[in-house]
């Protein structure tokens, strides 16, 4: 299997990280590098084996359905690049 | 009294008790070796201010006689922790600015356990690297030098900064994290010890996640006795984290009787790995005849899943970076990349995040993404989850046959120099981890203790493995092998 820079420019994308053309070639190149090393696990006989779920084998533990804090908006919005009138602020979503 | 800088926390405890000296003298100390260590770069927020605020309140509590061992002990932080109104970047421009409305769980258990914050340290950003070399805040450089060489080392990585701050007496002992060996390859790098405890023993709330199933909070220390006591304080239910262990924590430093006699302790095969230095294999044989000699009964065992273990972390870990950094979108925290005419919400994030994440991160959320995405989830992603069920089942097997715990190098070398890898293909530093990543893969304890010096003069680690949730006889154990190993040696200040 190998990366070619479409595969890494449709990668970058779904990442949304932006990624120069020219930049393009020198990742595929290192995506190549790392699945050629996980390729590896191809040789492992995995039939009938479970993929793990939790590496400690525990029930996870279950509360009320209840609200247990809030009222908070302040300390929510401290550290917003951009918070107006009580809101986060993000370019024109919608036209 | 000289050098207060230098005690272990246990030293530092006793003399607090007796009034022989207090928590404010401990700190000044620290505060000024840490200021006067610019060169290490290892603290990279200073928090003079609450560290002697929360120094007198310890001095106060010790007074009244009750306080526990921790009191009045200062530490510096790993970065990765969200500390309540002090920046916590995770080593990442793109929280650059970012200042917690809370403190991580962890972290707050040691201050009302009374211990003091100098301040925080540098790691790998994300805690993704071996060598410190990927933080934002720029290198964190080693104590340690080869011989007369002045040629700057790495501490390891991802605690970096912790291992650098510990070994260099800039705090009495620090917290670092672990999803591959970031607490125990930089403890072996700079002849300090570090241990990660089972997973789910600390809380990972309030940690920056990098890796959910594999990350585990632990303390570096400069000795196993400081270990015992530093990580007692730190560990314990948090009903903030689902996976967090309701089970009672030991009195760790009571289970320190040094005493193994009759222990079943597995040397794996299969970590004798091909290109690895005598000096390693040597310090392995040495470690296993001192363990002998203290009375444990050294089996041969394998592991025969070892191998795979590095392809399938490098598998699991950047699929859950991919999910878990998915957050650092430019809305609700830290940085935001300056937008151009016309820019919608979608430039937004691809700007913001080429901007505010380093190169390897970037690689890392991005294979990330690919094992995940359609077509390739089962072949990539659901194999390395099977792989990892047998990696566990093959500790699982030999626990069964009775073994205790488990040594082996804590490392494939001693540390190399900064930039020393820097033309190297990414896999050649993954490497670092081979001795490592599989405890995190099968959630088990694992601690590195410092064994002996190589021809450098660079300090060496051994890694004891231990079965989960029994801590307390992992450190015994690794309390047996730091008193026959007698290691003693510090790094020559230069810095």
């Amino acid at each position: 299997m190998s990366i070619d820079k479409d595969t890494a420019a449709k990668v970058a994308k779904l990442a949304r990280i932006k990624v120069e053309d020219a930049a393009l070639p020198a990742l595929a190149e290192e995506f190549n590098a790392v699945l050629g090393f996980i390729e590896q696990l191809g040789e492992v006989d995995v039939t009938g084996v479970e993929p793990m779920v939790s590496v400690t084998p525990m029930r996870l533990k279950r509360r009320e359905d209840v609200v247990t804090d809030g009222n908070m908006q302040d300390k929510i919005l401290k550290n917003a690049p951009d918070a107006r009138e009580g809101f986060f602020a993000v370019p024109k979503v919608v036209e | 009294m000289a050098d207060l800088n230098k005690l272990t926390i246990a030293e530092a405890r006793d003399k607090l008790r007796a009034g022989d000296v207090t928590s404010v003298a401990l700190t000044e100390a620290c505060l000024n070796a840490a200021e006067t260590a610019g060169a290490l770069n290892a603290f990279v927020h200073h928090t003079p201010e609450i560290a002697m605020e929360q120094a007198k309140a310890a001095d106060a509590r010790i007074s009244k006689g009750d306080a526990p061992a921790m009191c009045g002990i200062p530490l510096g932080i790993k970065d990765l922790f969200c500390t309540k109104g002090v920046p916590s970047q995770a080593g990442s421009r793109i929280l650059e600015g970012f200042k917690p409305e809370y403190e991580s769980t962890v972290s707050q258990n040691l201050w009302d356990a009374g211990a003091v914050m100098l301040g925080k340290l540098n790691m790998d950003e994300f805690a993704m690297g071996s060598s410190n070399e990927t933080s934002v805040y720029g290198n964190a450089v080693n104590p340690w030098r080869r011989g007369n060489d002045d040629a700057a080392l790495t501490p390891g990585g991802s605690s970096g900064g912790s291992a650098s701050a510990v070994a260099a007496d800039l705090c009495l002992a620090a917290t670092g994290t672990d999803t591959g060996g970031s607490i125990r390859q930089p403890a072996a790098f700079t002849g300090i010890t570090g241990i990660k405890p089972t997973y789910g023993r600390c809380s990972r709330w309030g940690v920056v996640a990098f890796a959910s199933s594999l990350d585990q909070a632990g303390p570096m220390t400069k000795s196993v006795r400081d270990a015992a006591i530093m990580l007692e304080a730190m560990c314990g239910h948090d009903p903030k984290d689902s996976t967090s262990v309701d089970l009672p924590v030991p009195n760790f430093e009571a289970m320190l009787t040094g005493d193994i006699k009759g222990k079943k302790i597995g040397i794996p095969k299969e970590y004798h790995m091909d290109g690895m230095p005598d000096e390693i294999e040597k310090l392995w044989a040495d470690g296993a005849e001192m363990l002998r000699d203290a009375g444990a009964e050294m089996v041969d065992i394998s592991l025969p899943h070892t191998k795979y273990a590095l392809p399938a972390y490098y598998v699991i870990a950047p699929a859950e970076a991919s999910s878990n950094l998915a957050r650092y979108d430019g809305v609700r925290y830290g940085h935001r990349a300056k937008l151009a005419q016309g820019d919608g919400i979608t430039e937004m994030y691809e700007k913001t995040r080429a901007e505010g994440f380093g190169h390897e991160v970037q690689r890392r959320v991005m294979v990330g993404t690919y094992v995940l995405s359609a077509g390739f989830y089962d072949a990539y992603y659901n194999r390395a989850r099977k792989v990892r069920t047998l990696i566990k089942k093959d500790f699982e097997d030999v626990f069964a046959q009775g073994v205790d715990a488990i040594l082996t190098p804590a490392t494939p070398s001693a540390a190399f120099g900064l930039g020393e890898m820097s033309d190297a293909d990414p896999v050649a530093m993954y490497l670092n981890d081979v001795f490592t990543v599989t405890v995190n893969l099968a959630g088990l304890p694992g601690i590195a203790v410092p064994a002996g010096l190589d021809k450098q003069g660079l300090p060496l680690g051994l890694q004891l493995i231990g079965r989960p949730w029994e801590e307390g006889d992992l450190l015994n154990s690794a309390y047996a092998l730091e008193r026959a190993a007698g290691f003693v040696e510090k790094p020559g200040r230069w810095w």
